[in-house]
């Protein structure tokens, strides 16, 4: 009997604090049926890579809301990248300014989730593109 | 490109690179084969055969207790002492599936921060599923799969409440119980029929107040019960967060590797416990599959609601479909 299930990493990239969002995403995508894996504050991009690879999660989630997620989000891309682990589905939230968005979307990020998304879209997003 | 991309890895890539991926020491291999098996994919069985006989090497160490104890946080203190002896450790951390939605949050990562990225580890973690009695199979399947891989020393990190914890700790070698001071007498973890699958006593949080008397607590408890003329275990004062205590317990660990309980009929009940668990999740799969195509569960169902017939009547009635389960199976 086939029992899969979609895994979703989700973690705080950077020195910002503001777990709140990180941790309302993770409530509701465990709600909308998947697993998920949330590594916390001030995660290192190696290190979320690193876990993405050990759990083989689907889809990492990036929260950042200092200001960072261009040059973070380039680094989280560039570990993928030369761990040969480009087909992980990745996607960001936070704080992104409506200009940067485009040049995340070129980095090969799949999803960009600014403040007033639902959590429902989020997940049905995540549906979609894994399921694809 | 990162888009539909994975769909076409996951079907391109073949059990077998897989395998030998694993056996190559690629971490993504070896993630990739606990997702497959963990999903039951097809195939699973026949990747787990030929990796049972790679295994065999590792240690299986169970940590339970209730939650809050400090397992993570003890998982991750011990786990570096292990690595600092020259270990290299796999880590299985159990959370549990919402029964609800079936989904799970999985953040036992976040305790274990001094470790995730020691390239001596490997931290995988996984949720209950609510399958009958799969998770005991589950976290079994995937601790000899770290074994295969070649680590030394899996730690098996349960969630922490009610009778699963005892099924899930028959897949280790060695089970240590977490008990912390302040929770009523100390020892409510106890009463599930924990005492008698503990090899190891800790009590954590050790630096608090009422620790000593847990410790009280739980010898005199040991004193009155009968342990089948095995030696006590012993009972460690820890406290992982400030790391006191850890060379002493992952000590006890290592002498319980050697003299442990693993190699008298411990290890046959085991193995029999094991066979059992398969084939009863086998032919509980093929009846599921059976009576959800026939319809024949649905209507059972119906008759018992409208009071024609009762549980009982059904599973006689429906008896007949085990024994050809049973036929099929020795066919195959």
């Amino acid at each position: 009997m086939n029992n899969k299930k979609i895994r979703v990493l989700i973690a705080k990239p950077g020195l910002d604090g503001h777990e709140r969002g990180a941790r309302i995403i993770a409530y509701g995508l465990r709600d909308a049926g998947f697993e998920v894996i949330y590594t916390g504050l001030r995660q290192s991009p190696e290190q979320i890579v690193s876990a993405a690879l050990q759990e083989d999660v689907d889809v990492i989630g990036l929260s950042i809301l200092s200001g960072a997620h261009l040059s973070l989000t380039k680094k989280v891309v560039d570990q993928l990248k030369s761990n040969d682990a480009e087909d992980i589905l990745l996607v960001v939230g936070g704080v992104v300014p409506e200009q940067d968005v485009a040049s995340l979307k070129e980095m090969g990020v799949a999803g960009v989730f600014t403040a007033g998304t639902s959590v429902s879209q989020v997940a049905q997003f995540i549906s979609e593109q894994v399921n694809a | 490109m990162y888009k539909g991309a994975r769909v076409e890895t996951i079907v391109s890539i073949s059990w077998e690179t897989l395998l030998d991926g694993v056996k190559k020491g690629n971490v993504r291999s070896l993630a990739r084969i606990i997702t497959l098996v963990e999903n039951r994919e097809p195939g699973w069985k026949d990747a787990m055969k030929s990796l049972y006989p790679l295994g065999g090497k590792a240690k299986i160490v169970g940590i339970t207790g209730s939650p809050g104890a400090g397992k993570s946080t003890l998982t991750n203190a011990v786990a570096r002492d292990f690595v600092a002896r020259g270990y290299t450790v796999g880590i299985i951390a159990v959370d549990p599936s919402s029964p609800f939605s079936g989904g799970a949050l999985l953040g036992d990562r976040l305790r274990m921060r001094d470790v995730v990225t020691l390239p001596e580890i490997f931290i995988r973690s996984m949720a209950t599923r609510g399958a009958l009695g799969g998770l005991c199979q589950g976290a079994r399947d995937i601790a000899r799969i770290l074994d295969a891989f070649g680590k030394d020393v899996v730690i098996i990190e349960t969630v922490g409440v009610g009778q699963d914890e005892v099924e899930v700790v028959k897949a280790a070698d060695l089970v240590m119980v977490v008990c912390v001071p302040g929770q009523g007498d100390g020892i409510q973890a106890l009463k599930a029929g924990i005492m008698e699958i503990a090899d190891l006593y800790v009590v954590n949080k050790a630096d608090r107040e009422g620790a000593d008397e847990v410790v009280a607590d739980i010898g005199g408890m040991l004193d009155i019960s009968d342990n089948g003329g095995r030696p006590q275990p012993p009972v460690i004062k820890t406290s992982a967060l400030a790391n006191q205590g850890i060379t002493e317990l992952v000590d006890a660990l290592v002498q319980g590797f050697e003299s442990g309980r693993n190699a008298d009929s411990w290890q046959a009940q085991r193995v029999k416990e094991e066979i059992l668990t398969l084939v009863e999740t086998e032919i509980l799969d093929y009846l599921r599959e059976n009576w959800e195509r026939t319809g024949d569960l649905d209507k059972a169902v119906e008759g018992i609601l409208e009071k024609q017939t009762d549980p009982y009547s059904v599973v006689d009635s429906l008896l007949p479909l085990i024994r050809e389960a049973s036929r099929s199976k020795e066919t195959t």
